[in-house]
Order: structure tokens, then sequence, then C-alpha cells
């Protein structure tokens, strides 16, 4: 007999994951739309800005708002600087470069959080309950509904921020061509290091919602892991893509942990997505929605 | 090396691509042989052969690395998984058959390569970002694959012991002993990498580095060439791990997991891509760091900090060090230690005039 009420509850805990996922490939979506660069270290962003707030708040004993305030302030300004020191250096070199830098950057930053602020997990507590919100047959604890709308107002807000924003078509201008794009008039440098700075305000909230839902210490970086599935599944230069991705993998993760972890002794929630993603890479690499590159000689 | 080198005029491509440039690196090579085989081993204590030989392990694994990422311009982030591929596949020849290690090492390399290519098929299609991803999927995948057959990982803590290697009767148990065993299989790797890498089939990694859709029109079968070269960098990247676990005596996971993938990367970028010699600089350079922090630590470190303290950063320290160097080679000196030393080098060249 089929499970129906395991089932709806795995599927429904996979659409929230999953949204939450979404925000955090956002950031990785920005930053690959407007510069081409791979962010190896978007797990590692995440992190540090779940440090920041944590500490804020648990060991200054901030207000929820200045906290999220300088949370959010500090990873703008370190996404400005990271591209300033780091990338733009890497201007026009190999695709490879660029994902040593990015893989350089996680580490340094995975050895900067527990170094500065110890290797313990910090809470993150914010004024919601933990009660689980009982609806029907289905419970789900309420970080996850505020993950989910997070995730679903920013998508919308950039989606806007692409289609009908000055700055946002400029973007995209310097996304499909920097030399016509420079000849244009627009500052390819400022667009690149607006790029970076918006991929840390993604990160941030990211960093807040995970963090409070997991806790935050290294391994909290570990969800970065979660991205590639996803923007490789819904196509790296899309936002719609980054949402469906997300779903796919969130839901793909729990159905496949609620019916295999029992047989093969668990692991399956990060295992499944990847071999989703391998298949894809053979069918579409290109994703969902992306768009296909063409290579001449 | 620094040879003086006037009066030698190449009038042949044969005379340009010999094995020795020059006349005189017969003896420079002699010299360090020498060096590596007598005068190292019988005048160091074991504590400094093993850090030696942990730097030999790691110079295959890097020669390995360095022919698919520096040579074929692909990328990898799954040799951490490779490695284990052969590190498993070895013990459990080793312990189930009792195969002797002659016989295991290449088993467990060829297994590695053959794992290497089927996760380089996707490299036929797709490259750069999308290959990494894809063989990062290979490596999680083989990891988590390692770790929940128990066929393969011995069940317990998914680890396995294997007996010490035997050569005529005779085990192979000290530092001292290993190094030279370790050592006999860094000499084939480097002879054996510089033979491939100015044969017919490097000069077409090369190409497909350089362009590969211009190296398939001009003839070369980037099929065959890509899926080699990932099978060959694996091959390396398999016997790396079936040394490291005749090194250790047990074949561990934990040894193989993503981070050894990107050490690996960290070697030949801060050594230079595409050069043997840098493989060597950047597996030396890597491998000493975590130890040079380390004992500048426990030397220093009492004095600013607490000891639980110290023991918190010196993990920290290194993988914040480690991506510094990284990125600062990559945007500073993309060709690495090579190029530092190929400078040194000919400034001595003319010294001591100008030029």
């Amino acid at each position: 007999m089929f499970d129906w009420y395991f089932f709806g509850l795995l599927m429904s805990n996979g659409i929230l994951i999953g949204l939450m996922y979404s925000l955090i490939a956002l950031g990785f979506v920005l930053v690959y739309k407007a510069t081409d660069a791979i962010n190896f270290a978007q797990g590692e962003f995440v992190m540090i800005a779940g440090f920041l707030v944590a500490v804020a708040l648990g060991l200054y004993g901030a207000p929820l708002w200045l906290a999220v305030g300088v949370g959010l302030a500090a990873m703008i300004g370190f996404g400005f600087g990271l591209e300033r020191v780091v990338l733009r250096p890497l201007i026009g070199r190999p695709v490879v470069a660029v994902i040593m830098a990015t893989i350089g950057l996680s580490a340094v930053l995975r050895g900067f959080g527990p170094l500065v602020w110890g290797a313990e997990t910090r809470p993150l507590p914010l004024p919601i309950s933990d009660e689980p919100i009982v609806w029907g047959p289905l419970f789900v604890p309420p970080i996850q509904i505020l993950g989910a709308v997070v995730s679903l107002l920013f998508l919308a807000a950039f989606g806007w921020f692409f289609l009908k924003s000055r700055k946002g078509i400029a973007m995209r201008a310097v996304a499909d061509n920097q030399q016509v794009a420079m000849a244009m008039g627009i500052n390819v440098e400022r667009y690149f290091g607006l790029a970076w700075a918006m991929a840390g305000v993604v990160s941030a909230l990211g960093g807040i919602v995970w963090g409070s839902l997991l806790g935050v210490d290294v391994h909290l970086a570990l969800v970065g892991f979660k991205v590639f599935p996803v923007v490789i599944l819904g196509g790296l230069d899309s936002i719609p893509g980054a949402i469906l991705g997300g779903l796919i993998v969130g839901l793909v993760e729990n159905v496949a942990a609620g019916y295999i972890d029992p047989h093969v002794g668990g692991g399956t929630k990060d295992f499944a997505p990847y071999l989703l993603m391998i298949i894809a890479l053979m069918v579409r690499p290109y994703g969902i929605f992306g768009k296909p590159t063409i290579e001449r000689v | 090396m620094i040879h003086r080198e006037s009066g030698i005029l190449k009038t042949t491509y044969e005379a340009d691509m010999a094995l020795y440039p020059l006349p005189i690196a017969r003896w420079t090579v002699a010299a360090i042989a020498a060096f590596m085989f007598l005068v190292l081993p019988l005048s160091v204590h074991e504590y400094w052969l093993s850090i030696v030989n942990i730097v030999s392990i790691a110079t295959v694994g890097a020669l390995g690395l360095n022919i698919l990422v520096g040579y074929t311009g692909q990328i990898s982030i799954g040799h951490g998984a490779f490695m284990s591929v052969g590190a498993y596949t070895a013990a459990n020849f080793a312990v189930r058959l009792g195969f002797p290690f002659w016989l295991s090492l290449p088993l467990g390399g060829l297994m590695a390569a053959a794992v290497g290519a089927v996760v380089g098929i996707p490299s036929l299609r797709i490259k750069g970002l999308y290959l990494a991803i894809a063989t990062l999927a290979g490596q999680l995948i083989i990891e988590w694959t390692i770790n929940h057959v128990t066929f393969i990982s011995g069940g317990v803590q998914a680890s396995i012991e294997v007996p010490r290697p035997e050569l005529f009767g005779y085990k192979i148990a000290s530092q001292r002993q290993m190094y030279f065993f370790l050592l006999i299989f860094v000499v084939l790797a480097l002879v054996a990498t510089l033979n491939l890498v100015r044969s017919r089939i490097g000069r077409a990694f090369i190409a497909i580095r350089d362009h590969d859709i211009a190296a398939e029109i001009i003839g070369i079968n980037i099929f065959r060439y890509k899926l080699l070269a990932f099978a060959i960098s694996s091959f390396y990247a398999g016997v790396t791990g079936v040394l490291y676990t005749y090194y250790l005596g047990i074949a561990n996971y934990e040894q193989y997991q993503i981070t050894t993938s990107i050490d690996y990367l960290a070697m030949i970028i801060i050594g230079g891509l595409g050069s043997v010699l840098g493989s060597v600089f950047g597996a030396i350079f890597v491998t000493l760091l975590p130890i040079l922090i380390r004992f500048a630590m426990e030397a220093f470190g009492g004095l600013l900090f607490s000891e639980a303290a110290v023991r918190n950063i010196i993990p920290n320290l290194r993988l914040i060090l480690f991506g510094m160097l990284i990125i600062f080679f990559l945007v500073v000196e993309p060709e690495g230690l090579n190029r530092l030393w190929r400078n040194i080098r000919s400034y001595f060249r003319v010294w001591p005039f100008a030029y």
C-alpha cells in the first residue's frame, strides 16, 4: 500500500527546502549572468554571513534589525572588495583560473570563520516560534516557510530588476557582450562589482535563513554543494531556472532520502541530486532555461 | 638546472625535443640521482625521511593531475576519488587474494584509469565550468559509493588494513626502506611524464588545451585523446592512492575526500601548470606548508595564544594561507613556482653581466 501521507510530507518538505536552495543558487546565477564568473565559494559566502549575524546577535546582543543590517552591509562591502582584488585581475583568463581562484577563496573563508569566531556551533535565533505549523495532515516548521517566502520575494525582485530596471538592463548587456556594452558607455567594471555585491546580499539572507535552520558553524558552507545541481538543472544564467532547479533538487533529494535511505543507511540526500545532475549534463548541459553557447574557432 | 649553454647549437628538431636539453644535463641528473639515492637517505633522521616520503607520493599525484589540467586543459575536481579507487582496489586484491604489491599496484592504477575515463566522458560534450562540476559530482558519487558498499570498503569504518609490501622476500617496513620504495616510483613517474609530453600524444594534448576545436580540425581525434588524458591522469592518481595505502598500511576513504582533490589542484597551480618541474615544486611546497605552520605555531604560538587557541589556529591558518597562496599565484604569477625558478636561472645565465 502506497503511503500517501508519507509521500505528501516528503513533497511539502522538499518544496520548502527547494525554495531555500533557490535563494542560494540565485547568488550564483547573479554572478554568472553578469560577469561569466563562477563562484565556487557560494556556500562559504552563506557561512560567513551566518557567522556575522549570529555573532552580532549572540555575542554583542544587538537587536535583530541591526544584526541583519550589519550582515547585509558587510556582505555588500565584501562583494565589492572581492571583485576589485581577486576577480578583476582574472578577467580574460581561462575559466579554470576563475574556478581555482574561487576555490582558493572558499578555503580562505572556511578557515577565517572558525579562526575568528570559534569552531563551536552558534545558534541564530529568529523571533519566530519553533512549533511546527500543522496544516491538515502536513506539518512544517515556520522557519522553512519564512525561508521559502524570502526566496520567492527575492526571486521576484531580481526578476523585475533584470527585466525592467535600467541597471538590470545594463547588467544584461554586460553579460551579453562586454566589449559592445563598453562601447555603449556602460561602466563594465562597476557592474561587475555590483553583481558580486548583489550575490553578497542574497548570501546574507541565505545565511540568516539557513543559519537559523541548521545553526552556524563551518558545516553551513556545505549547502554550497547543493548549488551546483540546482543551477545546472535550471540553467546557469536563468533566474526562473534557479527556482525550478531548486524545487527539483529539493523534491528529488527528499523523496530519494525518504525511500532509499532506510535501505542503504543514509547519505542519499547528498548523492541523488548529483546523479540527476550528471544525467542533465549529458542530455541538456545548458539546463532547462539556459542558453546554449555556440563556439567558433 | 643552471648550466652555461654557449656553443651549443641545435640543428634538428629531434635535438630540440631531446630528453636532455644540453649534454651537461646528464651530469646534473646524475648528481641529483646520487644525492637522492645515497646522500639524503643515509644522512638524515627517519622523521625527515617520512616527510620526504609524503612529498614523493604527492609528486606522483601532482604529475598525473598536471597531465590533465596543465597539458590537456581539462579540469578535474575528482582526483581524490580516483586515488581512493586505486587505494581500495589494491587493498582488496592484497587482502582478499593475497596479491603482492607489484600486482595490486598496477591493478589499482588500471581500475582508477577506467573509472577516470568514465568520469571524463562528459568532457566530450562540456568543458570548463561544466566539466569542473561534473568531476565534482564524480568525486561525491565515488566517495558515497565506497562509503556505502561494504563489498568495496570492508565494512567497519570503511577502511582496510594492508600488509607491508614485500620485494624478493624482503619486507619494506621502516621509513628508510619506504623511501627507496617510493623514490623508484617517483623516478618512473617523472621519466614517463617527461617522455609522454614530448611524444605525439603529448603534442595532441597540448593542441587540445590550446584550442580543442582547432585541434579537431587539424585531425586530432578529440574523443580518443581527451579520454586518454583522463585515463592516464587517473592512472597516476590511482598509483598515488595505492602508494599512500601501502605507506600508511591502511586504505581509508577519509584520506581521499574533496579537500585532497583541491590540495592537488593547488599543487599544480602553485608549482606551475603544464610543467613537470612545477609539479615537483608544487608537491614539495603544499606538503611542507602545513608542517611549517605547525612548527611555527608550536614554537611561537604559545607566546601569543593559549594552548587551546593554538589547536584551533593551526588547521584554520593552514586553510587561509593555502587559499591565499592559490589566489596569489593565479593573480600575480600564473605560471607558478616554475616561472620563478626560470627567472632565477635566466638571471644567472649571464651572470655577472647584465645581458
